[in-house]
């Protein structure tokens, strides 16, 4: 089983290392290490010759685990030889459920790298079986009949998924949900496609939940009468099947398989036992895992439901070890990584020959699907002497059960708000008497002692023995200790104690113990996340919005699982961009979520006054427009008329209240909004081009004038100014704006990335087009690829350093039908958006006047 | 307290502000939720920026020019040690009712 929680891992290898890239280089990784290793051991101290050989059959996470804690200890203990079926080394199994729903990406998940494999001195042979092991001479043999002596030997096979043997469980279509070919083949499955997942407990339902998000029509059939029946009582179970049931997942409960039918040899639909028949493409059994034995009871180990194991992991065999969910301890299988990683340092310790014992601890439960928030832990069934609290608040779908046996906490079920479920969790570990804080107990930490809720002083108030990272067994203390050591960042943090460092649902704590900790000295890392309202980065935030169909700011808000109400000001503009840009038909964009500079269509000055810019096509304008912004300037005593850098009329100093009156006055002699205060289209500058000068190889005019027609009105992450010079000598600039055209002989050359603000940039050239009509399609098409990728606040350049030219060059460039498409999304965007927000706020002046003046009142 | 009807709710958007002129200066009234009103100084006590201008979020309400925000509730700035004068407000079927004596306004006796 895949054991819960979230994460980003720590020891990830850099992005570049896609999985596909260290399989195909196995080989070459197994070719390796001996000759290169040993002379530069050699070199060091030790004699290569007297190391000893441990072999390791497994690369998953608990034997990846037990190299780590070995060549942390001690690189020279042994000379390591890696085998793995699976053609990869060793990655974060719990997070393929992010990957299949598109919340990560496989290369995100990667534990160890080829990078990390050769610097530890570990020979592979991923892809390849072991054949047959001799205890007796010690030596294992491989599928391709290379034979290797061992002085230690470790397994770390695992599970396999079991399949329910119903008749056609062997058709084409039917898959476990257990490595990457199997999330790849769930990842194939899109909205035309439906699929039947056999099995409502932790897995089957992060399956249903990862391919819903995608927009498969996905129904989970479940045997017993709720969800998650051995974590949640039925009142939790409810809350997480009608959740899921709004994430559009079909729910059939009590519901027992009788058969899959096939046609052409592939499963075609699953039927029940009651004669209902559910079509599918897919069918997808997570029932449950079986340790993976054959091998160990081919080689003589003792073997029951797993490989039997003693408190220091070693088998019935002389220098045989195994870890992982392939044993079998004290009559115990394990599914979770938590006890995992225990045995993992067990076995790594008695390899080292030191002493170590493997204790069994009670675990707690987390799902990971998004918007999902539930915790177990310990036992909740009822049963006499047995009493329960229990809160409910179902306008925010929270339900929270204790269950309280003399005096002690023994079970803690918790879903929609599960902040606390840490803190529960070392009450039923410690059994710690509650009868003092009965009262307030289902409160959570910071309502005992009437203390504020501050999540900072409930982290201080925690005692030191209380585990924080569930995954790694790290209490409070040994992360205290350790930042007193020196560990001041949450990375140094994760090296030195491995805290947060799995799944990453502890990372909040483990920073607010950093906070506590050091106080000042420690900076809360909230660059990277949009604010403090959600610890999702911006490119997160886009992709989910994409993925999970999110389009309204309420959606992103309860899906996403933000922290505040409704947001912030550092959030809501970004949240609103991102919602305009991606659903333009369906979401309407809302002022109020936007700088007032936006809202008002006019910047704000220092004052408190605003500052009024008609557009001036191209640069172009005449003698009435000239003299209705002179008039408006005198009738409303604009005490500031300014040429602005973008070629046209800036009126400084205009009240707030008069603003829909001097519009009204600019839209009587045709003049609209110049966008001057937004993040979207500005200008288009221009030079005279063939129309006069005596250089001019385009009519660099005429082509800024259609531009900025057809992209004005337009929001983008950040200001978006263009220019249009006529010839090389480039009089408009071009090539220091965020879109340049430079017209030639030949044509026109669109470059890209430039700026003159705080960073000066030249841009740097997409593409030559020979007709101004490709050039309009151009400028379209990047204009819109950036409108769908970029963050927002990044103007051009800087998404351009994100994405590469290469990719940029690749969408609107080489692929012309993707260049079409993105230019009529474009297009699509601005037939709603390509109008005058001066015209139709001036129809309705009110709102730009005070709601009511009592000055006056009070002089009657 | 002197209860003066100065306008409907749906008068100010959901999370966006107005304005009231008062004798004690202009007061913001901020919208926060779909019946809830909170009235408080329109000036930033920063540089002045316009709060009814900036973005309303939760019960706070961020100043348009440089960022502060206040709590509506008290009227505190976080982070910073200012705060912003806050006045009695009600909703009455779904009329707003500013607390007259608090800006400044004689009762009519």
């Amino acid at each position: 089983m895949l054991p819960p929680a979230d994460m980003p891992g720590s020891d990830r290898p850099p992005p570049s290392n896609l999985w596909f890239a260290f399989s195909k280089t196995a080989g070459a990784c197994s070719a390796t290490p001996a000759t290169g290793r040993s002379s530069h051991y050699s070199q060091l101290r030790v004699h290569p010759m007297s190391r000893k050989k441990l072999i390791v059959i497994g690369a998953g996470m608990a034997s990846g685990r037990v190299l780590e804690h070995l060549t942390e200890a001690n690189p020279d203990a042994y000379d390591i030889t890696l085998f793995n079926a699976e053609p990869r080394g060793n990655y974060n199994r719990i997070m393929l459920s992010p990957v299949l729903s598109g919340e990560k990406t496989y290369d995100e998940i990667v534990t160890h790298g080829d990078d990390w494999y050769a610097g530890s001195g570990v020979t592979c042979h991923f892809g390849e079986r072991i054949a047959a092991i001799d205890t007796t001479a010690k030596t294992v043999t491989s599928e391709t009949g290379e034979m290797l002596g061992y002085d230690k030997l470790l397994f770390g096979t695992g599970s396999n998924p079991f399949m329910i043997p119903l008749p056609g469980h062997d058709l084409e279509g039917v898959i476990a949900y257990r490595d990457l070919e199997d999330t790849e083949r769930m990842m194939a499955m899109g909205p035309d496609n439906k699929v039947v997942v056999i099995g409502g407990g932790l897995l089957g339902l992060e399956a249903a939940a990862g391919m819903a998000a995608r927009g498969v029509d996905v129904t989970v059939v479940h045997i017993m009468g709720h969800l998650m029946e051995r974590q949640l009582d039925e009142a939790a179970g409810y809350l997480l099947r009608k959740s899921l049931e709004d994430k559009g997942i079909t729910i059939l409960c009590g519901a027992n398989s009788k058969e899959i039918l096939g046609a052409d040899g592939r499963a075609r639909a699953l039927l029940l036992d009651d004669g209902t028949e559910l079509p599918c493409d897919l069918l997808v059994m997570a029932v449950g895992i079986r340790p993976n034995v054959a091998l160990a009871q081919a080689a003589g180990l003792a073997v029951g439901r797993g490989i039997h194991v003693d408190d220091q992991m070693l088998t019935s065999v002389e220098d045989v070890l195994a870890v992982g969910e392939c044993v079998e301890h004290d009559g115990a299988v394990f599914g979770l990584v938590a006890p995992l990683y225990d045995q993992a340092k067990v076995a790594a310790q008695t390899l080292l020959g030191q002493e170590a014992a493997f204790v069994q601890r009670s675990l707690s439960t987390k799902l990971k699907v998004t918007g999902c928030d539930l915790f177990s832990a310990g036992d909740f069934a009822e049963a006499e002497r047995r009493e329960d609290i229990v809160f409910r608040d179902p306008s925010r779908g929270v339900y929270k059960r204790l269950v309280i046996e003399e005096n002690r906490l023994v079970g803690a079920v918790m879903y929609g708000d599960t902040a606390d479920g840490n803190w529960f969790f070392g009450l039923i570990k410690d059994g710690t008497d509650i009868s003092e804080m009965r009262e307030t107990l289902i409160f959570g930490p910071a309502y005992q002692g009437g203390s504020p809720v501050d999540p900072l002083s409930a982290v201080a108030a925690l005692p030191p023995e209380v585990e924080i990272c569930g995954c790694n067994g790290i209490c409070k203390s040994t992360i205290t200790d350790a930042i007193a050591g020196g560990a001041t960042d949450l990375g140094a943090v994760r090296a030195t104690t491995k805290a947060s460092a799995s799944c990453g649902t502890c990372t909040g704590l483990v920073e607010q113990l950093l906070q506590v900790t050091l106080g000042d000295d420690f900076q809360m890392p909230a660059a990277q996340s949009v604010c403090g309202c959600t610890d999702l980065t911006h490119e997160d935030v886009r992709r989910l919005i994409k993925s999970q169909e999110l389009k309204s700011q309420a959606a992103v808000w309860q899906e996403l699982g933000w922290t505040t109400p409704n947001g912030c000001h550092v959030c809501r503009p970004a949240v609103n961009f991102y919602l305009l840009a991606d659903w333009p038909l369906e979401y309407r964009d809302d002022p109020q979520s936007r700088f007032v500079n936006e809202r008002k269509h006019a910047n704000i000055q220092k004052d408190g006054t605003f500052s009024v810019v008609p557009r001036m096509w191209g640069g172009i304008t005449n003698p009435d427009e000239l003299r209705a912004i002179a008039n408006a300037a005198e009738k409303y005593d604009v005490p500031t008329v300014k040429v602005t850098g973008g070629q046209r009329i800036d009126l400084l100093g205009v009240k707030g209240e008069d603003l829909p009156y001097i519009w009204a006055d600019l839209n009587r002699a045709g003049l609209v909004s110049g966008h001057a205060y937004s993040k979207g289209l500005r200008t288009v500058k221009t030079c005279v081009g063939t129309d006069h000068c005596r250089f001019g190889t385009q009519d660099s005019t005429g082509l800024g004038i259609k531009l900025e027609q057809m992209l004005w009105g337009s929001w983008t992450p950040h200001k978006l100014k263009l220019a249009v010079s006529g010839c090389p000598r480039n009089c408009a600039e071009a090539t220091c704006k965020d879109i340049g055209v430079v017209c030639v002989d030949s044509g026109y050359q669109i470059s890209i990335g430039g700026a003159a603000g705080m960073d000066v940039k030249e841009t740097e050239l997409l593409v030559q087009v020979p007709t101004e009509e490709e050039a309009i399609e151009v400028v379209m098409a990047v204009t819109q690829a950036y409108r769908e990728g970029a963050k927002y606040l990044d103007r051009i350049y800087k998404w351009l350093a994100k994405v590469g030219m290469d990719w940029v060059k690749e969408q609107v460039v080489e692929d012309l039908d993707n260049r079409r498409a993105l230019a009529e999304r474009f297009e699509l965007s601005q037939s709603i958006y390509r109008k005058d927000p001066w015209a139709e706020r001036a129809k309705e002046p009110a709102p730009f006047a005070p709601l009511a003046n009592l000055e006056l009142e009070a002089a009657e | 307290m002197s209860w003066i009807d100065i306008g409907h709710i749906d008068d100010i958007p959901l999370r966006g502000a107005r304005v009231v002129k008062t004798h004690v200066g202009c007061v913001g009234l901020f919208r926060t939720g779909e019946a809830e009103v909170f009235a408080a100084s329109n000036s930033c006590p920063h540089k002045g920026g316009p709060l009814s201008e900036g973005i309303v979020h939760g019960q706070k309400v961020t100043c348009p020019l440089h960022n502060w925000v206040f709590d509506l509730n008290t009227g505190e700035a976080m982070g910073e040690d200012a705060r912003i004068a806050t006045y009695p407000v009600r909703l009455e079927q779904g009329r707003i009712l500013l607390d007259g004596t608090a800006v400044g306004k004689r009762s009519a006796a």
